[in-house]
Formats: C-alpha cells, structure tokens, sequence
C-alpha cells in the first residue's frame, strides 16, 4: 500500500470518528432550539428557530442559582486542593523531620480508600453538626487530595536544594521561600493539578446528590439532574437547554486553555 | 519597614521583630514553619479521611439502620447477607462488565486513534481537540443528550428504520441498557486516553522503528514487535486508570440514563455504587451499605496492587 493511500484511510477513518464525536453536541444544541411541536421532527436545523427553551429555563428553574453555586464550590475547592497539596507536597519533598515517612504513607493510603466508603460517616458528621444543605457541607470532603500530595511531592523533589538555602542566606522566612522561590518552579504541575479538581468538583455527583436537600442550593449536575427526571420529563426541548447551558462554559474553557489542559494531562499522566 | 515602626512607637520596650526572628535557630525556624503547615492538613485528613474510614469498617460488622439508637455487633452476618443477596451479587456482576468491556473498548480505540493521529501531517492539532472535546463536558449533561438519541422514537432509531433495521429497545432493554451507558463512557473517555497514549508514542525513540525497517519488518510488525511491548506502562496506567474511573463515576451515568434511575430495566445496570447509595440513603441500612463498600474497598486495592506489580517490573527491551 502506497504511503498516499494509507494516509488516505487514516484521514477517512479520522472524519467518521469526528463525527461520532461532535454529532451528539450538534442534535443537543439543535434539539434546544425547538419548539415543544417540532421537537420529533428529527430534523437537524429546527424549522421555527427559538430561544424560548432557554428563557423558560432561567425563568422557571433555579438555572441560574445552580450555575453559581457549582463555580463557588469548583473554585473554592481548587484554590484549597492548589493551596495545601502544594503546601504539604513541599514540605514533604523538601524538609526532614519527625515522622515524614508515616505523615506521608498515610496520605498515600488515602488513595486506595474509595470516596464512596466515606460517604455514609460524612453523612453522619454532617447531620450531627448542621452541614446538611449547606456550601460548607458541600465543601469539606473535598478541600485537600491525596493526589494532589503525591504529585506535587515529585514535582518539588526536583527543585535544587541549593536555590532554597540560598534563599535562606539572603535572609527570606520560610514562608516566603515556599511561595515565592517553589511555586514559580512548579506553575505547570499546578496550573495541571487545578484543572483536574476543578473538572471533577464540576461534574460532582454523589456526595452532592446526599448531603442537598433544597433546590436553592443545589448545584448543576444534581439540579439538571432533578429537573430532568421531575417537573421536565420527557419535553426534550427544556432539557437539551439545560443540558447545553450545564456543558456550555467548560467547552469554552477548554478552547481558551486547550494547549494548558492536554499538556497539563501528558504531564501528570507520565510522572 | 512600616509595622516595625509601628510597634516601636506604640511599645517602646518590645523587642524588635528582627531580633526576636534571630533567636531561633535556622533549624528551629524549619522545624516551625514544618509543623505549623502540617497542623490544618493533619486534622483534614485524621477527621475528614482516616476516622471515616474505620468508623465504616466498624458499622460493617454492626447492624444498624439510621433510626435506631442502638447498632448491635452481628459478625460477619452484613457479609452473610449480600452475599446471598442477587441483586448485589447482579451488581458486582455489571461492575465487572462495566470494568471488561468499557476499559478494553476505550483502550483499543483509544490507541488506534493516537496511532491515526501518528499517521497523517496536517488538521492533528484539530483532531486532537474534537476528540478531546467530550472529556471536558459535564457528565449529566452528556448522559440526558445520550439518553435523548437513544429514545424509543429518537434519532438513533429513525436512522436504523431508514436503513432496513427494526428499531431498538436500547434503555429500556434489559440485554442492551448496560451496553448503551457503557459506550456513552467511552465516548466520553477516549480523549484522555487519546491523549495518554500520544505522549506514549512519542517517548518510543525513533531508532527502534529505523532498525525494525532495516530489519525489513512491515507496519503489523513494527506495531507488534516495538509499539506494544514499549507502550505496555502507559496501557498499564490507563487500564488501572479507566477500571477505578467505571466503577466509581458509573455511579453517575447509570443513575441519569437507567430507566428508573436505579439501575433499572430489572436491575440490569446497577452497579455497586448505586446499589451502595440506595441501601445507605433509600433504605437506611447504613450496617449493609457499609459492608458492600468495604467489599468495594477490596476491589478498588486489588486493582492498585496489581498497577504497583506490573509497573514495578522491569522492562527489557
């Protein structure tokens, strides 16, 4: 087989994947676009285009209370995970101190131990001390990783320790030295490590679904969720909004970061 | 310079911050700084990690339901239960399909798209972001779309109908649900693995394929001979990744794409984490709940031990 041909195939075979993969975002916003009549048709352009699906949703539902309550939780949590794993990671890459070994192999063991054998205690904790349907509730489980330890721990060890203690000869407190001679070192193993949180505190499912109650305080995925299978069922047309509205803002981060976000992946998938 | 100032007017007989810092010794001031940082995430993870932990190996040996004030020790009897439990042993049994056929599928495809990508010169960066696209959009969003185009009188089926196939069941089958939220988590995983393995390959130093083509080795055997056996820690490490990520975000799929939202039709889909959820928080047996996720504990441990066995072995080329 000529080389020509080959590549032929390969871009052949490419365009069909490509289709499988955008079509079912194209019939989600098209289906979005129709009224409550047309929305069988099964056609691809909506023959009486309209925004009404959206407007109705930011009217009837608590769309838009939801949209902030998941950008306070994401953010909030990455800050904290950025913040303390890189913290904690340095401390124990960089430092020799009375017991590193055992403070480091039992955040290590974390990682074996699944979320889902927390979640009945968490619940109970929650309960007992009124976090139940609150931000705080929502937060707490996830405001440091073990993950994170772990892999910003190999990027600090290779830091040279000779640019730390100079640091200290010209007199800079420790805390400083951490933020302000570390942290430059390691910015993509960060910029990685905060993309990761914040794509799985967005898509955050379980625990959230357990410890909310009111719809006030609910957030994307679990208010999609309830709206869909509940007061929307079945009218396709407000959930293909809603749908669009949830999967929307992260796409178009993913656009504006795309080099960041698929370094940042290779990047933590090899060390 | 300005706080300095400040505490000299207002307390003249305080010593100066500068002096009180040099009192401690470089070593102290580590020591200091070490264990005044660990303090926050030492009672995060003794709270919030490790009590959690053995407060649910302790409720699975008790029973308890929410209600009651008094959780009696029963021994093994949570374990006795599920395991002559069906839908629990129906569960674990979906788990294990979930873990065969979603990780293999998103591997091989996976793989084959990075190796496409290899192949052709112009549009890789474009592709790259198409398939990567699915991976960085909200997963219940993407399971009502996919529930959506696998209706009954939806368009998967108008298509079928059109091309000579009577229409299907699709989630509302019971031998085809656990298929469908299968595929939907492949199609939502192949861009990561897509991108995994492109930095796999590209780590094969070009001089092994040179030497195989001198050796006069054609692509199958270049593919066989030098790709799999130097790519086997990245397969390993997305296999070990993709088994842990389908049975714990499944959760979330089957939950918003089973017909009842339980794992339905006829607990066809119900995997163990929803089993999980609805014996702690539907039917309050918190002692069960708690046993099936120690069961869970195993699996997840079992997986890991295995990823350190095989990547911890050397590779000889």
């Amino acid at each position: 087989m000529s080389k020509q041909m080959k590549s032929t195939i390969a871009y052949t075979l490419l365009i069909l994947g490509s289709v499988i993969m955008i079509f079912p975002f194209v019939w989600m916003v098209s289906t979005s676009l129709k009224t409550a009549l047309d929305v069988y048709t099964l056609s691809i352009f909506p023959e009486n285009p309209t925004f009404g699906n959206y407007l109705r949703i930011f009217q009837d539902t608590l769309f838009g209370k939801w949209f902030i309550n998941s950008i306070i939780i994401a953010v909030v949590t990455t800050l904290s995970v950025a913040f303390f794993d890189t913290l904690v990671g340095y401390i124990i890459a960089k430092f020799k101190f009375i017991g590193k070994t055992i403070i480091f192999i039992a955040i290590l063991s974390t990682l074996m131990v699944p979320t889902e054998m927390l979640i009945i205690p968490w619940y109970l904790m929650s309960s007992q001390f009124g976090w139940v349907d609150n931000y705080w509730g929502l937060l707490f489980p996830g405001l440091m990783t073990g993950f994170g330890v772990f892999l910003m721990k190999q990027f600090m060890e290779g830091i040279p320790d000779d640019l730390l203690d100079a640091a200290r000869v010209d007199g800079l407190g420790e805390f400083k030295i951490f933020w302000k001679i570390a942290i430059p070192q390691v910015w993509p193993a960060i910029s990685a490590l905060c993309i990761f949180t914040f794509l799985s505190n967005w898509n955050a499912f379980l625990w959230p679904l357990i410890v909310l109650e009111s719809a006030e305080i609910f957030t994307l995925p679990v208010g999609l969720s309830f709206f869909a299978s509940g007061e929307f069922e079945s009218q396709w047309e407000l959930i293909m909004a809603g749908a669009t509205i949830t999967a929307l803002p992260l796409i178009l981060v993913f656009f504006l970061l795309q080099r960041h976000i698929i370094k940042g992946i290779t990047l933590t998938g090899l060390k | 310079m300005a706080e300095t100032t400040t505490t000299t007017t207002s307390q003249p007989l305080k010593p100066k911050p500068k002096k009180r810092k040099s009192r401690l010794t470089l070593k102290q001031s580590k020591y200091l700084f070490v264990y005044s940082c660990l303090l926050l995430p030492l009672i995060f993870y003794i709270t919030i990690r490790f009590y959690p932990t053995l407060y649910t190996f302790n409720i699975g040996f008790r029973e308890w339901n929410i209600l009651s004030p008094e959780k009696p020790f029963v021994g093994m009897e949570n374990y006795v239960a599920l395991a002559q439990d069906p839908v629990f042993r129906k569960s674990l049994w979906n788990t294990l399909i979930f873990i065969v056929f979603g990780v293999s599928g998103q591997v091989v495809i996976g793989l084959a798209i990075a190796l496409l990508l290899q192949r052709i010169n112009k549009f890789v960066g474009v592709f790259r972001v198409i398939y990567f696209i699915p991976y960085v959009t909200s997963i219940v969003a993407v399971s009502w779309v996919f529930r959506w185009l696998f209706m009954n009188n939806g368009i998967i089926n108008e298509f079928l109908v059109n091309i000579g196939i009577p229409p299907q069941l699709f989630l509302n089958s019971p031998d085809q649900a656990i298929y469908i939220i299968i595929g939907t988590m492949v199609w939502q995983a192949l861009g990561f693995q897509m991108v995994i393995f492109l930095a796999g390959l590209e780590n094969i130093p070009k001089m092994f394929y040179e030497a195989a083509e001198v050796d006069g080795a054609n692509s199958w055997h270049k593919f066989k001979s030098v790709t799999l056996p130097l790519l086997n820690p990245t397969i390993v490490f997305s296999v070990v990744i993709g088994s842990i990520n389908f049975i714990q975000v499944s959760f979330t799929q089957v939950v918003n794409m089973s017909v009842n939202a339980a794992g339905g039709p006829l607990h066809s889909t119900i995997t163990i984490v929803v089993y999980i959820y609805q014996l702690a928080f539907r039917q309050y047996s918190m002692g069960l709940a708690s046993a099936a996720t120690v069961i869970l504990f195993l699996i997840v441990l079992a997986i890991t031990i295995f990823q350190m066995k095989v990547l911890s072995r050397k590779f000889d080329y």
